[in-house]
């Protein structure tokens, strides 16, 4: 009876992508030892990513495009986006090791995520997970300290592989069973990006995402702000995905501690917020062109008037003696409204938030 | 074979392909689903996310208001 011949499984990876450069080079330099790789990107509702950008007007910028998506064509993988926006709460409520400068609980997000990765890894049979890590990079979860604590929380323990500085780190699995091939791996250490962009040129890559100010409104200050806000005013830590996304969206200014006022910068944010109408209160400008205001908490006709007064300021009326508005209640009640617009000193800077 | 609605109107990116790729895993090949979004994204989201997974872009159709993807399932 002939022995037959034993022919290796490709190992599976499976890759943190969250549409940056970073991790973009992890998978690909996994796909180059000839590991299978599928990406996956999971969807917090906190992402900058996208869709923000596809609400604004500016017939000047090219389309955006979802860099996530366009990194895996590139690279030819599958990209699984998995929306994580419910279990993301727990995370950002109460985040066992506490936030950034902002709102942002970078290390328990990653410890999350690779805790996510770890299930749809068992789930769907493959052998280890990687992302773009870089030991250094950012203060709270790429540090010599708190990459231990990623891999033990999320319980990937050592099928966590961060190819990007693997080499500054103890063998994982994958090095150690020879799936991966250590020595072609790297060190990259701090917060330069030179050698990543020197890798991408290497590599052929020309084309990668260059992000600004971050992947994530949580490490934002003015988002951490509304956000904050809209925790104190309800007296409540909570929220669902309508209030994030009405955060990304237009002036927030609060004038009374119970009133709040949602004025769109341009027609791409009223279009959005007119999907909000039943919702909220709103204003919209008759006697001029003008932005679609939402108003939260009004109580009298003086909070109204005072929402108006805001509103028209942001209008083409803004000189005008008066700016006419449809105001709708939340209860669908309609009546005209007119009133004098606010000086530019009289919408006081403490009312933004 | 049959022929599906999604109604995605109202999500911005990525949510209408987070909901095309779950209700696209419940299709069997050969089937082709409408996908009716607001955002304009979905326009360069949701083919890409056809080509990454090789399923078959049938049509866009864009208007002021609304967007309309047609894809037939490919597994």
């Amino acid at each position: 009876m002939k022995a037959v011949a034993h022919i290796p499984r490709t190992r599976r990876a499976v890759a943190l992508i969250s549409g940056g450069l970073d991790s973009m080079l992890a998978a690909r330099v996994m796909q180059d030892q000839g590991l299978h790789v599928e990406g996956l990107n999971f969807f917090t509702g906190f992402c900058v990513e996208g869709h923000t950008h596809a609400i604004r007007n500016n017939p000047n910028r090219k389309p955006r495009r979802n860099n996530a998506l366009w990194v895996a064509e590139q690279l030819g993988m599958p990209l699984h986006i998995v929306d994580v926006i419910e279990e993301y709460k727990s995370v950002l409520l109460r985040p066992r090791h506490g936030y950034g400068a902002n709102l942002n609980p970078c290390l328990d997000c990653k410890t999350f995520m690779v805790g996510k990765a770890l299930e749809w890894m068992q789930a769907h049979d493959f052998d280890f997970i990687i992302t773009g890590e870089v030991l250094g990079q950012r203060p709270m979860s790429q540090r010599r300290d708190t990459f231990p604590v990623v891999a033990r929380e999320s319980g990937a323990n050592d099928r966590l592989l961060r190819p990007l500085c693997a080499q500054l780190q103890p063998p994982t699995l994958p090095e150690r069973e020879g799936w991966v091939d250590r020595e072609q791996l790297y060190g990259f250490s701090g917060r330069t990006r030179k050698p990543q962009i020197a890798l991408a040129r290497q590599l052929g890559i020309e084309d990668y995402a260059q992000p600004a100010g971050g992947c994530c409104f949580l490490t934002d200050v003015a988002y951490s702000r509304k956000l904050r806000d809209l925790w104190q005013s309800r007296a409540k830590r909570d929220y669902d995905l309508d209030d994030i996304m009405l955060l990304k969206v237009g002036r927030h200014l609060r004038p009374k501690p119970h009133l709040k006022v949602i004025v769109a910068r341009d027609a791409g944010e009223t279009r959005y917020l007119r999907g909000y109408r039943k919702r909220f209160t709103y204003l919209d400008m008759t006697s001029h062109n003008g932005p679609l205001t939402l108003v939260e908490g009004e109580r009298d006709d003086a909070d109204v008037e005072l929402a108006a007064r805001i509103a028209a300021r942001f209008g083409q009326g803004r000189e005008a003696k008066s700016v006419s508005f449809q105001f709708v209640s939340r209860d669908g009640i309609e009546r005209e409204l007119q009133v004098a617009p606010f000086t530019v000193d009289e919408v006081l800077e403490d009312w933004y938030l | 074979m049959s022929t599906y609605q999604l109604d995605a109107t109202g999500l911005l990116c990525p949510l209408p392909v987070i909901r095309t790729q779950d209700r696209v895993a419940t299709l069997r090949q050969g089937d082709v689903l409408s996908v009716h979004c607001t955002d304009p994204g979905a326009l360069l989201d949701i083919p890409a996310w056809c080509r990454i997974h090789g399923h078959e872009l049938l049509s866009t159709q864009e208007n002021e208001e609304e967007v309309l993807i047609c894809i037939r399932v490919r597994k």
